[in-house]
């Protein structure tokens, strides 16, 4: 079936009566458009949903909710509308008004978003034909094109999310590539972008090559006409990444001059390239407006007023209010206008330092957040001399150093490194990344020994030298001819991705045995909290899902695969707690403990065994009591739990009670060996915490009871397992000595006899 | 309940657990000056090079007053003590003769240094003579041993504070190499021995003893008569002591005024390698922002400080509240409430564990990857033995495969993935340079980068690339303007240091404004030097072409389109505008009358901004017009 070119050119001729696009104003409102504070962005989300994709509709399905999810809270009146293609069925208006145009649907028109698209968007339907992108691209574009007309330039977004598998139709006249370029010349015209992710992970067997590789040229083609950009994923995270669920107009922050020296300068703008995405901030809530009023805030709004501390029923007047430093004890008076008089005031200029080795600024003296220089657009002699420069500096292994003011009136100077980034594409001029560096006074020098003046016995020997080798060397991210793991431009904050239920973008990172993240729990466990209670507001906190406690870990697949690699690297090896070191240590010994466990079970259950741990954890800082089924657990869980201090000495109580009733009920001593173990944890937990007197007045009357009940097996196999009082050496609180408490079981011996 | 909710949703910056701004000095230092005041302290040096002939005893003031105020902003929470021995006059707790403590008003005799103490000590020299007086202590035939009695008075000064937390130093000023050459015979044996005890007693109790050896007027300071045995220096320490003691009088005297931070780890990672292999590290700030002190609101009439006081106030009816019990977040056009039990429960788990992820080429590490300062890393066998093992081996794997980890950092309020890169040990003659161990970056995740060069895609044609030659024109410049010996934190931040000056003018006093040098400046006097600006010039003319700054001024003749369409309706508006009776209309309240066009007519014709509703461009004409 062709597409009909017919109506390509009633549009066209319709809505343009001028064909020839005006570039200037295209470009003029891209430039000043995106500076707007209130861009409202129109956005086609075109999905394939044919019968190929269906085995990655599930993530697709979470990453456009999650795309709406997050414009609900951070652009409400942003515009969204969705195109099926590959649909079984045809719903769309290009097919009623022209004819042509089968298997694109229009599931939802474009409307401001609301909580309905999200749950559209959670159960797409799965498509049976084969989805022509070409086709779902018209369609979007026109429905932009029929709801804005010439408005909203710069603000229109089409986004493609396809494997492009299927080959696209012959058009009734011209070539494919034709169509293009007249599409996207429409496309231009309006200020449409167009964004395509294409999905090329396991290839399923009925792919064709040729056909991939043409639909991949035609859809680098629109990039030469108007914006668009194409992203090739193979993994779903990525797909995540690459979706920009928040747009953010950027802003440049300086505009001018870059001088080399007085004479020559270079015309560039400055703009941030990285910048940590904030968090909501929960608001104070107000119950005081009666709850009929439906316009009521609900906010709070806070005063602060100063008072004078001698008379603190005296507010001062702001204007009576003068800032003080400290210097030494005393504090100085300044004002703001003789502050204004003496204060540094450097002009506004970016300037050269000059250039060195780019060894001599090393990675980690990058201070801030990181911005890009970018020549002045639209001037060719900027992008051959930062071009140039650029080149040469990479050529070179040179940096730039760089004083900065960007601002006039900004009361401090920036000296940062500039660095050559060559770019990628054709249409992209080369630029400079800029890192603040710091100043003198920004260091701390503290000095640390040399790894070489360590004892031998913290030196690693060959073998453990080479396992670490070897290790480093297989646990590989970025290995050739595949996709780099975790790279920073793909991979999302999973925080900021939690927004609704991060539990299925974590279970899916799980199912697909890529990466999983250790994400902060609580403030995942807080959106999570937020939909429930948007939905039932009496809802408790949801309890923690098992899924979520799994902690991060590595690839499991590229674990299975390093087995050995790993296994060799444990074994050459030894860890183990100090047992000097007792008080603080709690909590490490109890992870040391588990973690050492794990050692000796076997490999294949590798990335389980920590979430198993974790769980079994968790559970066991739940103890209330000490059973009997299993006593040392429930009393080293009791003993570590932190909430109360209350825990140890009821612990310790507990056991005690535990071990006299055990010996009690014992009938021919065969209780014996469970009351040892729960002695010996007696032992070991109360010289942790620090309890020596509690254990050895345990002792003391053990040995009366022995004596009494005549328990003399017990005693014999205390003396076999050498366990008595706990000694100074062990625990710094106790008073025994430590040769008196080696006589101590002796001597309860013999006078026992 | 200690748990603050708002915790959680805080930015970075101000958590409180926040590793980047924990600076505050966990212990102090407390110093006795010590200065010799013999009279041999008061003749000039005479030597050859130096022509100034400065005396020692100004040299040893003027350091002091330097390193007072260097200390009062680095670490103002220090204790000092001036002391003058081979005094005249005596002032000491010991009534002890020939050992005078310097000391102004509303200070206790060790305190922290006062701007006071350094403006009066700074002028010391002038009242010197006739209040203190200079005199020799140590005379034969008499008990007296003024440089005993100075220790002695040190010493006891610094039995103040506990011994673990207090960093305590004498720092002894002196000319005089052989203070008992002048004694003979027993006397003098006898002397030597107490004063040694006395210096060995002090150290015992954890005081350690620095001299500052002066120049004297004919010969060099000869360390081994007396003073190696006083300061406990072995044979081979002698002539590495000689060789640093005046680099340790400059050094004093030029230190760059910073806030000095003590060492102390930020806090304490468990790192899991894999799984059974967890090791113990300890994080540390080796590089945060430094920014002037704390503000304190002071009532500008009496000088005193402020106390602010929050009041909460219902934005809808006005009402006063408590600490209000519940938090918001508005979601799907509702308010969704929380209590801050439930919040506090949300928070209620967290791990703060570092977990190796793999690892990748350190060419996979963008300059743009990077947030916020890094932090550094060092293992430590404390709690788990073996973990400093299990990291050198892992160091120096990276570093030999040029490979950096990727782990996951879960802090509770951010977690974050991380470039852990590992740093061999750099030393120089002066110490070590950089430590080893790793530095933990920030990595940004893809919420964070930005692409604002896309912005301006051609959209179809190529760019422009720079051609070979203007390549080869640029490498020229890349050697010419060659920092050869840069280092990064070579520059003082200038708007630090002036503000440190400003501080100091004001406390103390001072008259002028002293003129902090800015050292970010660029050189010009360097730029300007033919080769450089030959080169300069060439690059200019293959990148820009022959006439550059004639077509630039050109164009900038030929203005734009855009300010000749300002200019044309600049025009009309001072046409328009005359044709108005401003002053009149202002008079009897008839600018409301009029248009929000015409009054604009006004404000363009006197280059006012035109932005704002009318009532606020009426409010800026009456304001412009003086009304």
């Amino acid at each position: 079936m062709a597409r009909n070119k017919v109506y390509l050119d009633f549009q066209i001729s319709f809505f343009f009566p001028f064909k020839g696009s005006n570039q200037r104003c295209h470009l003029s409102c891209l430039k000043f458009g995106n500076r707007s504070i209130f861009s409202r962005e129109a956005l086609v989300l075109l999905l394939d949903v044919g019968p190929s994709m269906h085995n990655l509709l599930p993530e697709i399905e979470k990453v456009c909710s999650m795309l709406v999810q997050k414009k609900l809270i951070y652009n409400k009146s942003d515009e969204v509308g969705i195109v099926l293609f590959g649909s079984e069925d045809t719903d769309n208006a290009l097919t009623k008004e022209v004819g042509g145009y089968e298997h694109v649907v229009v599931l939802r028109h474009i409307k401001v978003i609301d909580g309905d698209m999200v749950d559209a968007l959670q159960k797409l339907p799965r498509g049976t034909a084969c989805g022509d992108f070409l086709d779902a691209i018209v369609v979007g574009m026109d429905m932009l094109i029929k709801k804005f007309g010439p408005t909203n330039k710069g603000k229109q977004r089409l986004c493609l999310i396809t494997n492009a598998q299927y080959p696209t139709k012959e058009p009734f006249e011209g070539t494919k590539e034709d169509q293009i370029d007249t599409i996207s010349a429409q496309m231009k015209t309006h200020g449409m972008r167009l964004d395509c992710i294409i999905v090329r992970g396991k290839l399923t067997g009925a792919a064709n090559k040729k056909i991939m590789d043409e639909n991949d040229l035609l859809l680098n083609r629109f990039s030469k006409k108007t914006i668009s950009k194409s992203v090739y994923v193979e993994s779903p995270t990525s797909l995540y990444g690459a979706l920009r669920t928040r747009n953010i107009s950027p802003v440049t922050i300086f505009r001018g001059d870059l001088e080399l020296s007085p004479s020559m300068k270079i015309k560039v703008w400055v703009y941030k390239k990285t910048s940590e995405e904030k968090f909501p901030t929960l608001k104070r809530y107000s119950d005081k407006a009666p709850s009929n009023d439906r316009f009521a805030t609900h906010e709070v709004k806070v005063d602060i007023e100063y008072k004078s501390l001698e008379n603190p029923n005296k507010v001062v007047p702001p204007e009576q209010r003068i800032k003080g430093y400290r210097y030494g004890p005393q504090v100085v008076p300044i004002s703001s206008a003789e502050w204004e008089a003496v204060k540094f005031k450097p002009e506004k200029s970016v300037k050269l330092l000059g250039f060195t080795d780019a060894s001599n600024v090393m990675r980690h003296y990058y201070m801030k957040d990181v911005n890009v220089f970018i020549p002045e657009p639209g001037n060719a002699k900027a992008i051959l001399a930062v071009s140039s420069l650029v080149r040469a500096m990479k050529e070179m292994n040179k940096v730039a150093i760089l004083r900065c003011v960007w601002r006039q009136g900004q009361g401090s100077v920036v000296i940062g490194v500039l660095t050559p980034n060559i770019s990628s594409l054709d249409n992209i001029p080369d630029s400079f990344y800029f890192n603040v560096l710091p100043f003198a006074e920004d260091v701390r020098e503290f000095q640390f020994p040399s790894f070489n003046n360590f004892p031998p016995s913290w030196q690693p020997n060959e073998q453990q030298q080479e396992a670490a080798d070897n290790f480093v060397r297989m646990l590989d991210l970025a290995p050739s001819g595949k996709e780099e793991a975790l790279q920073p431009d793909f991979t999302p904050n999973p925080v900021l991705e939690v927004i609704l239920g991060l539990q299925f973008f974590y279970h899916l990172l799980c199912l697909f045995g890529m990466v999983s993240f250790m994400m902060s729990f609580c403030i995942q466990r807080f959106y999570h909290f937020l939909e429930l209670k948007s939905k039932q507001p009496d809802a408790d906190v949801p309890p923690l899902d098992r899924t979520l406690k799994r902690v991060a870990e590595p690839d499991p697949e590229l674990l299975s695969q390093n087995q050995s690699v790993i296994a060799n690297f444990r074994n050459k090896f030894e860890l183990k707690e100090n047992p000097k070191k007792k008080k603080s240590s709690r909590l490490l010994w109890r992870e040391k403990r588990s973690a050492s466990d794990e050692g000796e079970k076997d490999a294949e259950d590798v990335p389980d065994v920590q979430s198993v741990k974790l769980i079994g954890n968790s559970s066991k800082m739940k103890v209330e009591e000490i059973g009997d089924l299993n006593p040392v657990q429930d009393f080293e869980a009791m003993m570590a739990r932190r909430d109360s201090s209350e825990w140890v000495s009821k612990a310790i109580r507990n056991m005690k009670v535990l071990i006299s009733d055990l010996l009690d009920s014992s009938c021919e001593g065969n209780h014996y060996d469970k009351a040892m173990e729960c002695l010996v944890a007696l032992r070991r937990g109360c010289i942790l915490e620090q309890e020596p007197k509690e254990f050895n007045q345990f002792m003391q009357e053990l040995s009366k009871k022995c004596k009494e009940k005549n328990l003399k097996r017990f005693w014999e196999l205390l003396i076999s397992k050498h366990v008595t009082l706990i000694s100074k050496e062990e625990a710094i609180d106790s008073d025994v000595a430590d040769n008196e408490a080696k006589r101590f079981l002796v001597k309860t011996e013999l006078t026992s006899e | 309940m200690d748990f603050d909710p708002e915790d959680l949703f805080r930015d970075d910056d101000d958590d409180p657990e926040n590793e980047f701004y924990q600076g505050k000095e966990s212990t102090k230092e407390s110093v006795v000056y010590l200065v010799d005041a013999s009279p041999r302290m008061f003749y000039p040096a005479a030597n050859a090079e130096d022509e100034k002939s400065e005396t020692p005893f100004h040299v040893a003031v003027n350091c002091i007053s330097q390193a007072l105020r260097t200390q009062i902003i680095n670490s103002s929470y220090d204790e000092v003590t001036i002391c003058f021995f081979n005094t005249r006059e005596k002032r000491n707790l010991q009534d002890l003769n020939g050992v005078y403590v310097f000391n102004v008003l509303e200070r206790e005799y060790l305190d922290r240094p006062t701007a006071r103490l350094i403006k009066e000590f700074s002028s010391i020299e002038e009242t010197f003579m006739s209040e203190i007086g200079s005199q020799y202590g140590i005379i034969s035939g008499s008990r007296e041993n003024s440089l005993y009695n100075a220790l002695w008075v040190a010493q006891a000064l610094l039995r103040k504070g506990s011994r673990k937390n207090v960093d305590k130093r004498i720092l002894l000023f002196t000319n005089e190499d052989d203070p008992f050459g002048g004694i003979k015979g027993a006397a003098q044996k006898d002397m030597i021995r107490t004063t040694i005890q006395r210096a060995k007693d002090a150290q015992d109790l954890g005081i350690s003893i620095e001299l500052l050896p002066l120049s004297r007027p004919n010969d060099e300071f000869n360390i081994s008569l007396f003073y190696a045995d006083l300061i406990g220096l072995e044979r081979d320490d002698l002539s590495l002591f000689i060789a640093s003691a005046g680099d340790k009088l400059q050094d004093m005297t030029d230190q760059l005024r910073k806030r000095m931070f003590k060492k102390r780890k930020v806090r304490r990672i468990t790192f899991s390698i894999a799984n059974g292999i967890s090791i113990e590290l300890n994080s540390y700030a080796l590089l945060r922002p430094t920014l002037p002190g704390v503000i304190t609101w002071l009532d500008s009439v009496t000088n005193l400080p402020l106390k602010s006081e929050r009041a909460s106030f219902c934005a809808d009816t006005g009402a006063l509240m408590q600490e209000p019990a519940k938090r918001f977040h508005p979601y799907k056009n509702e308010n969704v409430l929380f209590t801050m039990d439930e919040l506090s429960e949300i928070k209620r788990v967290s791990t703060g564990h570092l977990h190796l992820l793999g690892f990748k080429p350190l060419s996979c590490l963008k300059d743009y990857h990077n947030l916020r300062p890094s932090t550094f890393v060092f293992p430590s066998d404390e709690e788990i033995v073996g973990s400093t093992c299990i990291f050198i081996a892992l160091h120096r794997s990276m570093l030999r495969l040029r490979r950096f980890a990727v782990a996951f950092y879960g802090s509770s309020a951010h977690p974050q993935i991380v470039a852990l890169i590992a740093q061999d040990e750099i030393t120089s003659s002066s110490g070590q340079v950089e430590p080893p161990g790793m530095h933990m970056i920030y990595l940004p995740y893809s919420d964070d980068i930005r692409h604002p060069e896309e912005v301006h895609m051609a959209v179809d044609a190529e760019t422009p690339r720079a051609t070979d030659d203007q390549i080869k024109k640029a490498m020229v410049i890349l050697k010419r303007v060659d920092l050869k010996d840069f280092s990064v934190c070579q520059f003082a931040n200038p708007a630090l240091q002036r503000h440190y000056a400003v501080l100091q003018a004001l406390a103390l006093g001072e008259d002028e404004m002293p003129d902090a040098k800015d050292e970010t400046a660029p050189d010009e006097e360097g730029l300007a030097r033919p080769g450089i600006v030959n080169a300069l010039e060439d690059f200019k003319v293959a990148v820009y072409g022959e006439n550059h700054d004639q077509e630039e001024a050109e164009s900038a003749e030929k203005s734009s389109e855009a300010s000749r369409k300002r200019k044309a309706i600049a025009e009309t508006a001072v046409k328009e505008s005359a044709n108005y009776n401003w002053a009149e209309l202002a008079d009897n309240g008839k600018l409301k009358d009029l248009t929000v066009v015409e009054l604009k007519y006004y404000l363009s014709a006197h280059n006012l901004p035109v932005a704002g509703k009318k009532e606020a461009l009426i409010s800026r004409i009456l304001t412009h017009m003086g009304k």
